[in-house]
């Protein structure tokens, strides 16, 4: 893991000495409940290597390709999300109480959790510093427009916007537009159109030609 | 509780910064902490709703300044203290000074699959729902010190609800005490000027999820 130890950084307030002091803080912490018992040092390490490398945006990208070229599971998708994703084992799997919202000519969809962090992680993956972060979680519900621009997106005037804050147990994913110029493509090539931010609403997919980041 | 951790409208953050290819952890750290968190949660010694209480309980100047793992590793190292599974001195020594407290279960490699997907949260209802998609409602206009997920910026406000969700557990009452309690759950929306005036962007709707103990018809 390269980046176990970078000195970060921009986003957070914990820097230098304090950074190792919380590193080692956590690492006493993890000492004390292993010695007794609590937790097992092989089981945690199996738990961040899925986070590191199993879930991921990757996984989203391929229901919203899917979601694209085939009708009846996009029709499916918006009806009960979890039941269709989990019909497909292809997906992985998925928790209950995923909401997938579609996003028009005429109505855009962001996703938010004002409380906490909540996210579709066993779609997304873990969540982005920006998506936890008092900038997001304060203006999107306010000033959604403004948001967009941070992002550089930039939505017709008569566009409706919807955010959805996630305060209970339900988990939205923002199925985009799919690209004009893509007819013909394969659920593989479509797939990589689709940002994690195409899929909480704070960006659109690429266009053909873009290169994903 | 009014924390800051109720963020929703609140003003003076400054913009939001994308991380181009951000890595899941920015350190080794962060994995541990949500690991820990993780294998702590499976041995049923608090619940998710806990645990968000937990950081919603630390000191808004404290919420602030640290990071998301930090804010983890501070609720987390708080619960596990308070329910006696280990002491703030061995916690300082990093070592077990004494027994271990008895837990429900510890998570096993043959259990870690399970925490791979998202427990469920439904429950069978014990009455029918009390609104359809249509209805309006008001929000109520409560203020409580303890757990609650409606957002300040909902609250004492007319809207609509949009979808059942169903009956889901109910998290104010699961930190107040009942562990079993669940509520209706919907989709109510708001217009934008309900929510912040004349000035608010007309083009802009905003649902949040509301437990049926929110909501009053209107």
């Amino acid at each position: 893991m390269s980046h176990d130890h970078h000195d970060h950084d921009h986003h957070d307030h914990d820097h230098g000495s304090h950074l190792s002091e919380v590193q080692a803080r956590v690492r006493a912490l993890e000492s004390v409940l292993t010695e007794k018992g609590y937790v097992d040092p092989a089981v945690l390490d199996h738990i961040v290597e899925h986070f590191e490398t199993k879930v991921g945006p990757h996984v989203g990208a391929k229901i919203i390709a899917r979601a694209w070229t085939d009708p009846a599971f996009k029709a499916a998708l918006l009806a009960d999300a979890t039941r269709a994703v989990v019909a497909d084992e292809t997906f992985g799997r998925v928790g209950d109480h995923l909401v997938a919202v579609e996003n028009t000519e005429t109505q855009h969809h962001m996703v938010v959790c004002t409380l906490c962090s909540c996210y579709p992680w066993d779609v997304l993956g873990l969540p982005p510093i920006w998506y936890k972060s008092a900038p997001y979680r304060s203006r999107v519900v306010m000033d959604p427009r403004g948001v967009l621009a941070d992002f550089g997106v930039t939505l017709p005037a008569g566009t409706a916007i919807r955010v959805w804050d996630s305060t209970a147990e339900t988990r939205y994913l923002v199925v985009p537009q799919r690209p004009a110029g893509t007819d013909g493509w394969s659920e593989e090539q479509l797939a990589s159109l689709v940002t994690r931010n195409s899929m909480i609403g704070t960006g659109l997919a690429l266009q053909p030609g873009e290169v994903k980041r | 509780m009014n924390g800051i951790h109720d963020l929703g409208g609140m003003q003076g953050f400054g913009p939001v910064v994308d991380e181009p290819n951000e890595p899941p952890f920015h350190a080794l750290w962060e994995g541990r902490v949500l690991a820990l968190q993780r294998a702590v949660l499976f041995t049923r010694t608090w619940n998710l709703d806990a645990f968000r209480y937990a950081q919603e309980c630390l000191p808004a100047s404290v919420y602030v300044a640290v990071s998301y793992y930090h804010r983890w590793f501070l609720a987390l190292a708080g619960r596990a203290i308070h329910h006696g599974l280990l002491t703030q001195a061995e916690l300082d020594a990093g070592h077990a000074k004494g027994p271990a407290a008895p837990v429900q279960r510890t998570m096993t490699l043959r259990d870690v699959e399970l925490g791979k997907v998202r427990s469920p949260f439904g429950r069978t209802p014990t009455q029918s729902a009390r609104f359809k998609p249509g209805d309006r409602v008001r929000t109520a206009n409560i203020h409580p010190l303890g757990h609650t997920r409606l957002p300040r910026y909902a609250r004492d406000k007319v809207g609509r609800v949009e979808v059942v969700h169903g009956c889901h557990a109910f998290p104010d009452a699961i930190v107040a005490g009942d562990g079993e309690a669940s509520a209706w759950l919907y989709a109510v929306v708001f217009s934008s000027s309900d929510l912040w005036g004349n000035a608010a962007d007309p083009s802009l709707t905003v649902s949040i999820d509301a437990f049926e103990p929110y909501l009053e018809p209107a």
